[in-house]
C-alpha cells in the first residue's frame, strides 16, 4: 500500500521535482552561486592572506574602491574603450560582409544554397583557437600573405614610403580582423534566416509599383531585415568584447583589452576583488546591447 | 460593357513560354478592350499566372509580343510598366502602415508634389472605405481589409491596366460575394481596364465582360460568359465550365436547321442544332447540361424523349439533383423545386421510371 | 525574377575565399621542410611524424576527448531535463530565474565564467576540502555547466515545435508521466538529443579560456597545450596538428551533412509514394 503511495507522489509530483530540480539545482550550484561570489567580491579587500581578500578590516563592509578605481583609473578606461571599439569596428565590418553574402545565399539555387550554407557553418565546428592561428601565419613577416600585401602596397605608394613588411601582427588592425574571421558566421547565418523569411511577392510588389531593383532592396528588403541585423550584431559585439584568445595572441599587449584586464588582476596581481570589479562592470556594460537584442528577439518572433 | 473594337487596348500577339523543357504558355493571341474586365480561367497550372506575369514584367515571353496602348512592351521592365497588380498573397509591406502601402507607388515619382500624394491616397483609401484604417500596421487588420489595401495600392499610380491574381481564392464565401460586387463597381468608377487570374469558374462568370478559357498553356475559347456557357466550343470548355452530360454520337442527317444524331447510349435519335462544318457520318461529342434536361412522369410531346429510372436524388432546396440510369449510362438532371411541397410532390422518387426530354436548341454539338 | 547579381555573387566568392584561404594555407604550410613555419622549403611530412610520435600530445588528445565525452554526456542529460522543463512546465515556483539561468551563460562572456569558477573551486577547497586538487573532474564541471545550457536551447527549440497531443494521447492511453517521456518525448525530439550532445561535445573539446582556468597541474587538455605553443608564435608541428583536426572535423560534418540529407530525401520520396497511394 505504501508503495502505491510512494508510486502516487512520484507520478504527480516527484518526477517533476526531478525534472526541474536536477538541472536547477546544478546551476545555482555551479553557475549561480559561483557568479553571486564575484559580485561579492568586488565589494571585498584585498588582503595578503590565502584567499586573498576579506571583508571589513580597515574598511567598511562594503569596500567601494576597486570600482572607484574602474571608473577613475585611465587603464581600465582605456581597456574599456578598447574592448568596445575593436568589438565595435569588427562588428560593422561583419555586417558589411555578411549582408551581401547572407542575401547572396539567398539569391543561389537551392541545391547550392544547401553547400554554401554548410561550408559557413563549418568553421564553427574546426577549433576556434586554430582559426586564430592560421591568422597568425598569414599576418607574419614573412608570409605569403603579407608579402602580397606588402608588393601591393610598395606599388600604389610613393618610394619613400615603401616598406619591408606590413606590421600586422600585433595591432588593434589584427585583432578586429581575426574577430571578423571568427565571428563572421554569426551574423551571416540570422541575417540569412531573417532574409530567407522574406516573401519575394513583396519585392516584385515594390517593382511592380514603379521601384528600381536598388529601391526595392532600400524600402522594402532593407527595413524588414534589422531584426536580423540587430540580431547578428549582438551575438558578434557581445563576445567579441569580452575576448580574451584574440586579443592575447595576435593583439597590442601595451593595448589590453578587458578579458585580459580581468586576467591580469586575477593572476598576475593577485588582486581578486579588482578583477571581479572589472567583471562585474563589463557585465553591466553588456547590459544594454542584450536588451537590444532581446527587445528586437521577442519583436521578430511576435510577428511570425 | 465595352466591346473589343479594333484598336484593342491590349494586344497580345502569339506569345509562348518556355521554362526549360516545360512549356507553360503556347502561342497566345488575345485582344482586350479599354475599359473591360477580361478573365483567365483555368485550373492550376494552366499558363494563366505566367501570362499575366509577362503582362506584369516579371518575365520575359520566349516569343511573341504585348502591346499596350499601342506601345510594344517588350524589354519593358515592371518598374517602368504602367501596369500593377494585386497580388494573391496580397504581398502588403509588413512594416509600412496602410497609408505608406497605399502610397508607395507615387513616393519616388518625381512629378507628384506632396501634397498631391497625400491627396490621392486619401482618395484611395476613400474609394476602398478604408480611411479609418490609414495608421494601422497590416498585421492589425483583417483579411478583407488587407485585399482592399492591395487593390488601393495597386489603383493610386493609375495603372493603365490592372492585374488581379486569384483577387477572391483568399477571402471566405460571405465576403468573397460582396467583394465580387465591390470589385466591379470600382472598376466602374476607374475605368480601369481590368485583367483577372482565376481558377473558380463562378468568380470568372460574375464578374467579367470577357472570359479566356486555358488549358496547359492553351487559350482554348475567349468570349462572353452567356458564350462559353451556352456555346462551349469544346468538351474541354463544356466540361470545365458548370457540368455536363456528355455522349458520343454519330452525325446521321442534317435538316436545317438541325443537325440529326445517332446516340447509342440514349437509344434514340436526337435532333440537335446545326454546327456548320460537320458532315454526315461525322463522330461527335452531344453535350446536354443538367438544367436543360425536363423530367416528367409521362411521355412529353416532341422528340428527344428518353426513358429511365431514378437512381440517386440530392434535395437543395431550391432545386434537386436527379442521377437517372438509363441501361449503363447515369444522366443528371437538375429540377427547379418550383411549387411548395413535401416529399410526395416530387416529379419522380427513387427507382420511379421517369422521362428525360431536351430541346433541339439545348444540344450542343462538339467536334473537338 | 530570381536573379543573382554579379554583385552578391562576386561578394560570395571572395567571402568564402576569405573563410578558407587561411585554412587551406595552413593545410599546405603543414607540409613544409622548413623550420621556419612561414618560408616554404619544400615538401615533407616531418612534422606529422614528429607529431604523432609526442607523447605530450597523444597525451594531452586523450583527456580532451575524455573530458568531452563524459561532460557532453551529463550536459545532455541535464541541458534535456531543462529543455523538457522549460517547454512543458509553463508555471512553477523560480521558473524566472530557472528561465534567466539557462540564458546566461551563454552571454557571459568566458573570462568570467572562468573566474567565477576558479573562485568557487578555491573557495570551496578553502571550506570544505573539496575539490583538493583541480584538474581532469573540476574541468569535467565546468564544461558541464556552460555547455549544457546550448542543449537546453537546441531541445526547447525542439520541443515547441513538437505537438503535445502526443505525449498527452500517451497519458490518455494510461501511461504515467515518466513512462510518456521515455515512450514518446525523447524518441521524438532524438534527432536534437544527438545535435545537443554533438554540439557539447565539440564546445568541450575547442574550449581553451574556461579550462585554463579550471585547470590544475598536470590536466593539459590539448587545446590548453596548443595555447601554451602558440602563444609562442607560428610553429610547423601545430600547422600538422590544426590540418589533423581540420580534416577530422571537416570530413565528419561532411559525412553527416551528406547521411542527413539522404535521410531526409527518403523521408520526402516516401511522403510523396505515402500520399500517392492514398489518392
Amino acid at each position: 500500500m505504501s508503495e502505491g503511495r510512494f508510486a502516487r507522489w512520484f507520478d504527480a509530483r516527484g518526477w517533476p521535482l526531478l525534472l526541474i530540480g536536477a538541472p536547477y539545482l546544478w546551476l545555482v550550484v555551479l553557475f549561480l552561486l559561483p557568479f553571486l561570489i564575484v559580485v561579492g567580491m568586488s565589494v571585498a579587500t584585498n588582503t595578503a592572506t590565502a584567499p586573498p581578500f576579506s571583508f571589513g578590516g580597515e574598511h567598511p563592509w562594503i569596500n567601494w574602491d576597486p570600482f572607484t578605481r574602474v571608473v577613475t583609473d585611465g587603464l581600465y578606461l582605456r581597456a574599456f574603450l578598447t574592448s568596445i571599439l575593436n568589438a565595435f569596428v569588427a562588428m560593422i565590418f561583419c555586417l558589411l560582409i555578411g549582408y551581401p553574402m547572407a542575401l547572396g545565399l539567398t539569391r543561389v539555387s537551392k541545391s547550392w544554397r544547401n553547400i554554401l550554407l554548410m561550408l559557413v557553418i563549418l568553421p564553427f565546428w574546426t577549433s576556434f583557437l586554430l582559426r586564430v592561428y592560421a591568422w597568425m601565419g598569414l599576418m607574419g613577416k614573412n608570409s605569403w600573405f603579407n608579402g602580397m600585401l606588402t608588393d601591393a602596397w610598395n606599388f600604389l605608394v610613393p618610394l619613400d614610403w615603401a616598406v619591408k613588411s606590413i606590421p600586422m601582427m600585433h595591432t588593434n588592425f589584427a585583432v578586429v580582423l581575426v574577430m571578423v574571421y571568427t565571428y563572421l558566421p554569426f551574423m551571416i547565418l540570422p541575417l540569412y534566416a531573417s532574409l530567407e523569411r522574406l516573401d519575394p511577392n513583396l519585392d516584385e510588389a515594390a517593382m511592380d509599383l514603379g521601384s528600381r531593383p536598388y529601391r526595392v532592396f532600400l524600402d522594402v528588403t532593407l527595413p524588414q531585415s534589422v531584426p536580423g541585423m540587430v540580431a547578428g550584431g549582438m551575438l558578434v559585439f557581445i563576445p567579441a568584447a569580452g575576448e580574451l584568445v584574440i586579443p592575447t595572441l595576435v593583439g597590442n599587449a601595451s593595448q589590453p583589452m578587458i578579458g585580459k584586464i580581468i586576467q591580469d588582476e586575477f593572476g598576475q596581481a593577485r588582486d581578486w576583488p579588482m578583477a571581479s570589479a572589472v567583471a562585474v562592470a563589463l557585465l553591466i556594460l553588456m547590459v544594454v546591447p542584450t536588451m537590444i537584442y532581446s527587445h528586437y528577439q521577442a519583436k521578430a518572433e511576435g510577428s511570425k | 460593357m465595352t466591346t473589343p473594337d479594333a484598336a484593342a487596348f491590349l494586344r497580345i500577339e502569339g506569345v509562348s513560354k518556355t521554362f526549360g523543357h516545360f512549356q507553360a504558355v503556347k502561342d497566345v493571341n488575345l485582344t482586350v478592350g479599354k475599359g473591360e474586365i477580361f478573365s483567365l480561367l483555368g485550373g492550376s497550372g494552366c499558363g494563366k499566372t505566367t501570362l499575366l506575369r509577362m503582362l506584369a514584367g516579371f518575365e520575359e515571353p520566349t516569343s511573341g509580343r504585348i502591346f499596350l496602348d499601342g506601345r510594344d512592351m517588350a524589354g519593358v521592365p515592371p518598374w517602368e510598366r504602367p501596369v500593377h497588380m494585386m497580388f494573391q498573397s496580397y504581398a502588403i509591406f509588413p512594416h509600412m502602415t496602410v497609408e505608406a502601402n497605399v502610397g508607395y507607388g507615387l513616393k519616388h515619382e518625381k512629378s507628384w508634389t506632396k501634397a498631391q500624394r497625400a491627396a490621392r491616397v486619401a482618395e484611395m483609401l476613400d474609394l476602398v472605405q478604408l480611411t479609418q484604417f490609414a495608421k494601422r500596421k497590416p498585421h492589425q487588420i483583417s483579411g478583407g481589409q488587407r485585399q482592399r489595401v492591395a487593390l488601393a495600392r495597386a489603383l493610386a499610380r493609375q495603372p493603365k491596366l490592372l492585374l488581379l491574381d486569384e483577387p477572391l481564392a483568399a477571402l471566405d464565401k460571405k465576403l468573397r460575394e460582396h467583394t465580387q460586387f465591390e470589385l466591379m463597381s470600382i472598376q466602374e468608377r476607374t475605368g480601369v481596364t481590368f485583367i483577372v487570374v482565376t481558377h473558380d469558374q463562378e468568380e470568372a462568370m460574375t464578374l467579367s465582360d470577357r472570359v479566356a478559357v486555358m488549358d496547359k498553356g492553351e487559350v482554348k475559347q475567349i468570349g462572353s460568359p452567356t458564350e462559353i456557357y451556352e456555346f462551349p466550343a469544346s468538351k474541354f470548355v463544356a466540361g470545365f465550365i458548370g457540368s455536363v452530360n456528355s455522349f458520343d454520337a454519330t452525325v446521321t442527317g442534317r435538316e436545317k436547321p438541325h443537325l440529326r444524331l445517332k446516340v447509342p447510349a440514349l437509344g434514340i435519335e436526337v435532333t440537335a442544332r446545326d454546327v456548320p462544318g460537320v458532315v454526315e457520318g461525322q463522330k461527335v461529342t452531344l453535350a446536354v447540361r443538367p438544367e436543360k434536361i425536363r423530367l416528367s412522369k409521362d411521355r412529353p410531346e416532341g422528340g428527344n424523349a428518353v426513358q429511365g429510372h431514378v437512381k440517386d436524388l440530392a434535395y437543395f432546396g431550391k432545386d434537386s439533383l436527379y442521377r437517372i440510369r438509363l441501361g449503363d449510362t447515369l444522366i443528371q438532371a437538375h429540377a427547379v423545386n418550383a411549387r411548395r411541397g413535401d416529399e410526395g410532390s416530387r416529379v419522380a422518387d427513387w427507382d420511379d421510371a421517369v422521362w428525360l426530354a431536351f430541346d433541339p436548341a439545348s444540344a450542343i454539338v462538339l467536334v473537338e | 525574377m530570381k536573379r543573382s547579381p554579379t554583385f552578391l555573387i562576386t561578394v560570395l566568392c571572395f567571402g568564402f575565399a576569405f573563410f578558407y584561404v587561411p585554412i587551406l594555407s595552413m593545410i599546405v604550410y603543414s607540409f613544409n621542410n622548413s623550420r621556419l613555419a612561414t618560408v616554404w622549403g619544400g615538401f615533407s611530412t616531418k612534422w606529422y611524424v614528429s607529431l604523432l610520435s609526442n607523447d605530450a600530445v597523444i597525451n594531452a588528445l586523450v583527456l580532451s576527448l575524455k573530458i568531452a565525452l563524459i561532460s557532453a554526456t551529463f550536459a545532455t542529460i541535464l541541458g534535456t531535463m531543462a529543455g523538457i522543463t522549460l517547454a512543458r512546465f509553463t508555471k512553477f515556483r523560480g521558473r524566472t530565474l530557472f528561465s534567466g539561468l539557462v540564458v546566461a551563460p551563454l552571454i557571459m562572456p568566458e573570462v568570467i565564467t572562468g573566474i567565477s569558477m576558479l573562485i568557487f573551486f578555491i573557495l570551496m577547497a578553502d571550506w570544505i576540502g573539496w575539490p583538493g586538487q583541480r584538474g581532469f573532474t573540476t574541468i569535467t564541471l565546468a564544461h558541464i555547466t556552460f555547455s549544457m545550457v546550448f542543449v537546453t536551447t537546441i531541445i526547447n527549440a525542439r520541443m515547441v515545435q513538437s505537438d503535445r497531443a502526443i505525449e498527452e494521447a500517451a497519458m490518455d492511453l494510461g501511461s504515467r508521466p515518466w513512462q510518456v517521456m521515455f515512450d514518446v518525448t525523447l524518441p521524438v525530439i532524438s534527432p536534437a538529443i544527438v545535435s545537443g550532445w554533438l554540439l557539447a561535445f565539440t564546445i568541450s573539446l575547442d574550449d581553451v579560456v574556461i579550462s585554463a582556468f579550471t585547470t590544475g597541474p598536470g590536466s593539459t587538455t590539448l587545446p590548453l597545450l596548443i595555447w601554451s605553443k602558440v602563444k609562442l608564435g607560428v610553429t610547423p608541428d601545430i600547422n600538422a596538428l590544426a590540418t589533423l583536426m581540420v580534416l577530422t572535423v571537416g570530413v565528419g560534418v561532411i559525412a553527416a551533412g551528406v547521411i542527413l540529407n539522404r535521410a531526409e530525401k527518403r523521408r520526402l520520396a516516401d511522403e510523396r509514394l505515402a500520399f500517392r497511394s492514398n489518392d
